[in-house]
């Protein structure tokens, strides 16, 4: 009995030890990354990286442009990807649930959900960017959009599906026809969800270099022609990290830790009103 | 109460007209038969009570009389559902229509994401263009009928998820009574909640009975006994014995009505 006791003890302690050391390592590298961000962003932050355009080599200069361009093409990608996605989403759960439509397009969906980005830029590049004959802020929505579609597709069919089903008989049993049943009671009891769910879309998409690198390109000046290359956070942050000059480099840093907050303050926005769900 | 009347009036509830009359049903869950040529009447201004055990079809009979079956795929039923002689299982019947004037309220209170006064209002709205001293009036008007205005006119602004459970059934059954239906039909109405609780929706369920014609499913006996007049006991998927409450309780014709009554099984 004794040595059971011990034996289960000794592994006890080894699996947490184990756990401690992979919890360790992992947050070790995070607070690595956050700190080098942190500290190199905010010794590079100044007021003109909010006023000034990006610079040639060796000049000084701000992000200006660059941020301008990531909020409008993140913006207008959320515009045209949330509404395909929230449709689409709704017709799984609501009409087409358990149909082989819905099947299909729950595979195919999955596969963009995991797809790189770098696949979605490079077809954009041949669907848009080619016929036009250059690059352009509108190429570059879409391929945002195309990222946001299977995102927010998820996130709605799996937060519908949630909504119980005695809730829309309730509703039924009321008269009200399917459509106003979904608006109506469905959605309003899945709100926080499908908040959740765009706001972590724009959260993925306010990141990405790849497919903006094969459809907005850059641009060094301030643009704010759709129908031009148009310069963006992500994008800019690739271009000057890797280039050889000292202010390129440190508007890089910053340029990531404005987009990192970014996120953060999405994410953390997401979870507030996700936690309302279960307190309400 | 109810179940203590004479032999006269019995009779003379006999001849009742019948608000909704099931003739010859069958229903089918796929392939599967469900319930087995069922034929029963809901006469009119009174309640009838479904009982039987798990599994035997009142759950199924009671949402083929307002179509909720309709929202499933592979559900269908086959036979005649009479609501004042027409038939509303007929093709092309306007279903909405029909679930308004059938109404439900269901075994787990269901109140809808939005505040008390918006969950009454909400389904009102849809059949009438009320101005809003009088949707304050219809909505003050079911809340009263559902006796529960007394626990709530001070904050008809908080959500109606903020309720106790008794509470959420009866601003359920003020929901489907503000849009004046004319039949109601309880599945399992008190099954998830206390004992005072129940007694409040029961004493309710005797005071509807004035201006509706009510169906209700209970696994509970003395329930059934405490507010029904009519009662039908069903048995996979048939209706084995339906008749008066007193007479089914106290001397059944059938002797599985007897086995489940006296609780033999179920």
């Amino acid at each position: 009995m004794a040595s059971l006791q011990a034996s289960r003890q000794l592994r006890s302690v080894i699996a947490m030890a184990l756990c401690w050391v992979s919890a360790g390592l992992g947050l070790t590298a995070l607070a690595l990354i956050l700190g080098a961000l942190l500290w190199n962003g905010f010794t590079s932050l100044a007021p003109a990286v909010f006023t000034q355009m990006t610079p040639p080599p060796g000049a000084a200069g701000g992000l200006l442009n660059a941020i301008f361009g990531s909020l409008v093409m993140t913006f207008f990608g959320v515009l045209i990807g949330a509404p395909l996605g929230m449709l689409a989403g709704t017709y799984m759960a609501e009409y087409g649930r358990g149909s082989k439509l819905t099947m299909v397009v729950r595979f195919i969906n999955d596969i963009l959900l995991s797809a790189p980005s770098i696949v979605i830029g490079l077809f954009v590049y041949e669907i848009a960017v080619v016929p036009m004959g250059h690059f352009s802020a509108f190429a570059g929505s879409i391929a945002l959009a195309l990222l946001v579609v299977p995102v927010v597709v998820r996130t709605t069919e799996d937060m519908l599906n949630l909504v119980p089903s005695t809730l829309r008989e309730a509703a039924s049993a009321l008269g009200l026809p399917r459509s106003l049943v979904i608006r109506h009671v469905a959605y309003k009891a899945a709100r926080a969800g499908l908040i959740t769910g765009l706001l972590l879309a724009v959260a993925r998409v306010s990141g990405e270099t790849a497919p903006l690198l094969f459809t907005a390109l850059n641009n060094q000046f301030w643009s704010s022609n759709f129908n031009a290359p148009m310069a963006s956070l992500p994008v800019v942050i690739f271009q000057f990290a890797l280039s050889p000059y000292k202010e390129w480099q440190q508007l890089a840093w910053v340029g990531a830790l404005i987009i990192t907050m970014a996120v953060l303050a999405l994410s953390i926005t997401a979870r507030i009103i996700g936690a309302q769900r279960t307190t309400k | 109460m109810t179940n203590a009347m004479t032999e006269t009036s019995a009779q003379a509830r006999e001849t009742l007209p019948a608000k909704m009359s099931v003739k010859n049903l069958d229903f089918f869950y796929g392939d599967n038969r469900a319930l087995k040529s069922i034929n029963l009447q809901l006469p009119v201004n009174q309640v009838t009570a479904l009982i039987g055990p798990s599994g035997c079809g009142k759950s199924t009979l009671l949402r083929v009389l307002n179509r909720m079956y309709d929202l499933y795929p592979g559900q269908r039923a086959v036979g005649e559902v009479l609501l004042d002689g027409d038939n509303i299982l007929a093709p092309g019947r306007d279903v909405n229509a029909l679930r308004s004037r059938v109404g439900m309220v269901f075994q787990k209170p269901t109140p809808f994401p939005m505040s008390i006064y918006e969950n009454i209002a909400f389904g009102v709205r849809l059949y009438e263009k009320l101005g809003k001293a009088e949707m304050d009036e219809r909505v003050e008007r079911a809340l009263r009928g559902a006796a529960i205005w007394e626990e709530v006119k001070d904050k008809l602004q908080a959500s109606g998820l903020s309720l106790s459970g008794g509470q959420q059934q009866r601003l359920c059954i003020a929901r489907t009574v503000a849009i004046q239906p004319e039949v109601i039909l309880f599945d399992e109405p008190c099954s998830a909640l206390d004992p005072i609780s129940t007694a409040k929706v029961e004493e309710l369920i005797d005071e509807l009975r004035q201006e509706y014609t009510i169906a209700i499913v209970t696994h509970n006996m003395q329930q059934a006994v405490r507010v029904s007049e009519y009662t039908g006991f069903m048995y996979l998927g048939e209706l084995i014995e339906y008749g008066l409450t007193d007479q089914v309780f106290t001397s059944p014709r059938e002797k599985r009505t007897q086995d489940y009554i006296t609780g033999r099984f179920g």
